[in-house]
């Protein structure tokens, strides 16, 4: 059982959330002006990477919001997580 | 007296012989004659089915990946277009991965015009493999039913059975009589948590023994020349210019002519090593197996309403699956939460099972593509060519993946029946989305 660190309600068991995916895509500013190959590189593309992993989560039994977390995808070990918007500071990569 | 003497002596050399002949390394047809003969040596003289070679300083193709897909894809190249100096190179042991993780399930039920003939191609050749090989992959056609908990589902059943039809592929409607008539154990009465409305069957899917498929085509690669190498980690891949050289591996650099990538799990990293960006996530997925029974299920049932697949293996254990964990993973290894939702899915429809220990779990990593269909064809560089992103539906198409790439690759384009699954489907458009779940890899 993984322990996702809520920002607000603290650890809870993993069954509370919701996971929402790589929280590195950040969605493009100008929709209009965005070339094909961008559409491609923002909708589809993935770093996937094995190890540090910067992901969104969504703690739908609980206080029902939306947060980072930086987990690392080998050993599912949690490192930080951190609501929207602010600097996540863990010194990881 | 003396009759007995010779008796005796006559079958000492007669064992002499047979052990010398083994001893050789002669490579034995596999026959009953072959097991009878064994059976004179106590089972002692057996030859390795294939070799161990040192790597060759350069091989005309290189194939990354140990599993089943890239087995296959190395027999076909050397059987199918006469190319055989080729390497196979693996990290771990041949089939360690997700070819001995699947629940072995093989069906050809796909409604998009390109999966549908792509994995009935599939299930053709599987319908002859163990002779193609001379090795028994132990494939019984036990039928695949899906089953249909309402109306809705049952008319997207029949829809899907009738393109199947269209599409020459076996599929048979079933009632909700026609399905406890099938499945004696399986809860259809209307009290049933998830009631059963009727099923969709395809009589000629079944299982088939998944060892076996990758040390089948092991033995019949290696037969042809192809160079197996253990225990080899790629770690980088070598170009000049546009073009791809040879590989890095751990046990030193390898030239290649060509260079084809078959690996599951991480389909992301080898890409990488090319700097070519993919549309993956990998995510694990589990599967489990109870304590062993007497025959109670002889066909392979699944269902969409807590997303489960149950079949009974040789061994008499039942083996499910079910759902990925649900984010991004390289571990082997799941969580407890998926298990408890896979069993109390399984219990609900077969009562039965609460009875039962479970036996094992274990997990694999799945390339999860954005569109829940695999890649194989050209990447953008010179040489370089993947065969991946199986999401967790590759080991049914073994045979197939590994026919149409050795083509790919052989003939540096893609064969009619894979052309639909190039890379390029995620700029053009042209995506083969089965289930309609959008760019969700963890939802396909």
């Amino acid at each position: 059982m993984l322990l996702i660190p809520c920002p607000w309600c603290g650890a809870r068991a993993q069954t509370e959330f919701g996971y929402g995916g790589d929280a590195s895509v950040g969605r493009p500013p100008d929709p209009q002006q965005l070339s094909r190959e961008a559409w491609l590189d923002y909708v589809y593309l993935r770093d996937n990477p094995r190890g540090p992993h910067l992901e969104w989560w969504y703690h739908a039994a609980g206080c029902r919001r939306w947060f980072r977390v930086r987990r690392d995808t080998l050993t599912h070990e949690v490192l930080v997580s951190a609501p929207p918007g602010e600097a996540i500071e863990d010194g990881s990569p | 007296m003396v009759a007995g003497y010779r008796r005796v002596w006559r079958s000492r050399i007669v064992l002499y012989i047979f052990r010398l002949f083994c001893a050789a390394g002669v490579r034995v047809r596999y026959s009953v004659f072959s097991l009878a003969r064994n059976a004179l040596g106590y089972h002692r003289g057996w030859s390795r089915a294939w070799r161990s070679p040192e790597p060759r300083p350069r091989y005309d193709v290189i194939i990354i990946g140990g599993g089943g897909h890239g087995l296959a894809t190395a027999y076909y190249l050397a059987k199918n277009h006469g190319i055989t100096n080729v390497a196979v190179v693996e990290k771990g042991w041949l089939g360690g991965g997700n070819t001995g993780r699947n629940t072995t399930i093989v069906r050809s039920n796909y409604m998009l015009e390109a999966n549908a003939h792509f994995y009935e191609h599939s299930l053709k050749l599987w319908e002859g493999l163990s002779q193609d090989l001379n090795f028994n992959v132990m494939f019984s056609q036990r039928g695949v039913i899906n089953l249909a908990h309402s109306d809705p589902q049952l008319d997207a059943f029949n829809r899907r059975g009738n393109a199947m039809r269209l599409n020459g592929i076996d599929a048979v409607l079933l009632s909700r009589e026609d399905v406890a008539r099938r499945v004696p154990l399986l809860d259809c009465s209307p009290t049933a948590r998830f009631p059963i409305m009727g099923g969709l069957l395809q009589p000629r899917g079944g299982v088939a023994r998944h060892d076996a498929v990758a040390w089948g085509f092991a033995r019949a690669a290696d037969a042809h020349g192809v160079d197996i190498i253990q225990n080899c980690e790629v770690t980088g891949i070598r170009r000049e210019g546009a073009r791809v050289v040879g590989v890095e591996t751990t046990r030193g650099v390898i030239g290649a002519g060509k260079i084809g990538i078959v690996v599951a799990g991480n389909s992301s990293r080898l890409a990488a090593m090319a700097d070519v960006r993919l549309p993956i996530e990998s995510h694990v997925l589990q599967a489990m197996v109870t304590e062993p029974l007497k025959p109670v299920l002889d066909t392979v049932v699944t269902s969409g309403a807590t997303h489960l697949y149950i079949s009974q293996t040789d061994k008499g254990e039942i083996l499910m699956g079910g759902d990925l964990d649900g984010y991004n993973s390289y571990a082997q290894r799941g969580n407890l939460p998926l298990i408890e939702h896979v069993v109390a899915g399984a219990v609900s429809l077969f009562p039965f099972l609460s009875r039962l220990r479970m036996m094992r779990t274990w997990g694999g990593v799945m390339d999860m593509t954005m569109d829940g269909s695999p890649i194989i064809g050209k990447l953008p560089v010179e040489g370089l060519y993947m065969n991946g992103g199986w999401c967790y539906g590759g080991f049914k198409a073994t045979p197939g993946s590994g026919w149409v790439f050795a083509d790919t690759i052989a003939h540096d384009r893609p064969h009619p029946l894979n052309e639909s699954f190039t890379l390029e489907r995620f700029n053009t458009g042209y995506l083969l989305d089965e289930k309609g779940a959008g760019a969700t890899p963890g939802a396909h």
